[in-house]
């Protein structure tokens, strides 16, 4: 039996949507017996903790200060671990964005917690719960288990499908924001800078178009017009960001986000292991590539050999028919 | 400034060679390139470009002190990266068994405090574990900020960098008052990422990490190199994570390459119902 603690993470006053994959794990860690309860922590988390009142959590704890704004993790960290060990939980979780993958750490090591990092799958078995972790570029995975008592675990967005509602309406309850770490002071927030964009996060995503180094620089304007006809998020390979043609959080592989929509489009992509670790979890996959011996064509459900600046396009023209 | 970088060799898989599994469950890496985790060569880059003036790279301006923990074979990797212009190596005896990040960790803490460095770079994942936990550990454990997945660095004065943290939404700057731990990301290595303070604003790096020149690997044969006992730095060793078995992941059944377009779009819509 595991009591767990979901930590939430916030975007623009809202819970991100990253979050219903931790209450997914939440709900499978404890269906061998136990409750789950979620901290909603960040300034205006008292706003939006009503946003997880349905999702069967036995509590909503809200931390809700000003000195949260902006995530720094030196402020979060000490009252996650403070309300861990308040509530008695046995496993502290937050989706592995990269939110979870900065915070978890330090609040396992305030616990003298073992952390899981990036898991794929839980099995309660036998009061214990063992944890699937992808490894080498998601070319193995190894059966962990976390010697400690208390537990820290961050589960893949990819791999738990969102939580839907269950109904009821949890109890919410205020928790005190514990004082930042003496660290703190030595953090400053000094800007945000984001591409804003209409289209779906990448983790979201029902449909994704990834574009590679053959793009060059007319990577949006190639592949925008197929990702507007889809409704698409646009991801990209790391060659393709690290060339500047695409931002760098909109990098899919071992190394960046972690997507496993229904339908992934790699466009100009050779398919590198550290790509394929990225995407190759997704339901149908499509590779444009001129060269037909692109690893990508391994992966690919279909495989269309051409070159892209004029199969796109063609591409565009032929799906506006059918949609 | 004075910065401390640990590093780790890896076993890298690539398209052609693969991990296996063995009969009782446990990863096999032979026949897998033994490398320095790309993102500590990252590291080492940036604590390089962190220390000198680009324009005049030979005059050290700094101290670069590179850690592993590993056998003795790990040596090698070590003098690799002395080559391109590390100043000293520390190698903590152990073998891959016998560590987790929350060891490392603490033992890193243990060298920190005999090191006393400004700045402790680390990659953010060593890509065989993909774990992506020591740096947050460490900070932690040293009670020090931390600024995780740097993609840009920018140190105006000594005791402060401006960090740019590639984040899910784009990027977060912070700045942090040194001591600090940083992880770095991939695109810590491009031209113009690393801004130091004794470089002009105007050098551009060439893309990626420098390589070692013959001379300097010959010369670095004679850098100092020191082996350190783990129980020495750290009383705990118990492991806080194990594995019980590893197995491969599903193989994905074969697709079929369509002939054009047109097949491609009927396709997605009549068999794969993904239109
Ligand atoms: C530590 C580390 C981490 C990494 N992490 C990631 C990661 O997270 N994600 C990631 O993607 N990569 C990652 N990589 C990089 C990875 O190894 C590859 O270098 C990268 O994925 C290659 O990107 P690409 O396929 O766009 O470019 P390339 O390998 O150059 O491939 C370009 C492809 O485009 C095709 N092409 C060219 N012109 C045309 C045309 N006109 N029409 C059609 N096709 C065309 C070519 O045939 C080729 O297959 C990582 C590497 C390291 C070392
Ligand atoms: N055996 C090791 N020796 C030295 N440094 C290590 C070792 N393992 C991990 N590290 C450091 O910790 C970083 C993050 O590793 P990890 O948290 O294991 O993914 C690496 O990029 C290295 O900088």
């Amino acid at each position: 039996m595991s009591n767990v603690l979901v930590v939430a993470e916030m975007l623009d006053g809202h819970v991100r949507k990253s979050t219903h994959s931790a209450i997914t794990f939440a709900r499978k860690a404890t269906a061998g017996g136990g409750t789950f309860s979620i901290l909603v922590i960040g300034a205006g988390a008292q706003a939006a903790s009503g946003e997880l009142a349905a999702y069967g959590a036995q509590k909503i704890l809200v931390a809700d200060d000003a000195s949260l704004k902006n995530y720094i993790c030196e402020r979060f960290a000490p009252t996650v671990a403070a309300v861990a060990k308040a509530g008695s939980f046995d496993v502290v979780t937050a989706t592995a964005s990269s939110y979870g993958k900065d915070l978890l750490p330090r609040v396992a090591a305030k616990l003298g917690a073992g952390y899981a990092p990036d898991i794929s799958d839980v099995t309660p078995a036998g009061g214990k719960l063992s944890y699937k972790r992808p490894m080498y570029a998601g070319n193995a995975y190894g059966h962990a288990e976390l010697t400690t008592a208390i537990q820290v675990v961050s589960p893949r967005q990819s791999e738990f499908a969102a939580a839907e509602p269950s109904g009821g309406a949890s109890p919410s309850e205020v928790v005190a924001v514990t004082p930042p770490d003496a660290a703190a002071s030595r953090v400053e927030f000094v800007s945000m800078e984001s591409a804003k964009s209409e289209r779906p996060d990448l983790g979201e995503a029902r449909v994704i178009v990834s574009g590679g180094r053959a793009l060059k620089e007319q990577f949006a304007q190639v592949l925008d017009p197929l990702a507007n006809a889809l409704g698409a998020a646009v991801g990209a390979s790391r060659a393709a960001c690290d060339a500047g043609y695409a931002p760098a959080e909109l990098q899919v592989g071992q190394t960046g986000r972690v997507v496993a929509p229904a339908l992934y489009f790699a466009i100009g992509i050779s398919g590198a292991i550290q790509h394929l670790a990225g995407m190759k979890g997704s339901k149908t996959i499509v590779a444009i590539n001129k060269d037909a011996e692109a690893p990508i064509f391994q992966v690919a459900d279909y495989g269309l050999v051409a070159d892209l600046f004029q199969a796109v396009p063609e591409l565009v023209t032929e799906i506006k028919k059918v949609l | 400034m004075k910065i401390l970088v640990p590093i780790k060799r890896v076993s890298d898989p690539d398209n052609a060679n693969k991990v296996k599994v063995s009969a009782a469950g446990k990863i096999e890496t032979t026949g897998l390139e033994n490398k320095p985790n790309p993102f500590d060569e990252y590291a080492v880059e940036t604590a390089l470009r962190l220390t000198e003036n680009g324009t005049n790279p030979k005059a050290r301006l700094g101290e670069v002190v590179i850690v592993t923990f590993g056998p003795k074979d790990t040596e090698t990797t070590l003098r690799g990266l002395l080559a391109t212009g590390a100043d000293r190596a520390i190698r903590v005896d152990v073998t891959d068994d016998q560590l987790d990040g929350d060891i490392l960790a603490r033992a890193l803490k243990a060298i920190v405090e005999k090191e006393q460095p400004d700045v402790v770079l680390l990659g953010k994942q060593a890509v065989d574990g993909d774990s992506n936990q020591v740096a947050q550990l460490l900070a932690e454990y040293l009670g020090w900020p931390q600024a995780t997945f740097a993609g840009s660095i920018k140190s105006d004065a000594d005791k402060a960098l401006v960090i740019g943290r590639e984040v899910d939404g784009g990027t977060l700057n912070v700045k942090v008052t040194l001591p600090a731990v940083v992880s770095v990301d991939l695109r810590i290595v491009a031209p113009t990422s690393v801004t130091s303070m004794h470089t002009p604003a105007t050098h551009k790096y060439a893309d990626g990490v420098r390589f070692a020149a013959l001379m300097a690997i010959m010369a670095a044969k004679k850098k100092p190199l020191v082996e350190m006992k783990l129980a020495d730095l750290t009383g705990d060793v118990g492991l806080k994570i194990t594995y019980k078995g590893a197995e491969l992941p599903p193989a994905r059944k074969a697709g079929v390459k369509v002939k054009n377009v047109q097949e491609l779009v009927s396709k997605l819509k009549n068999e794969a119902k993904a239109l």
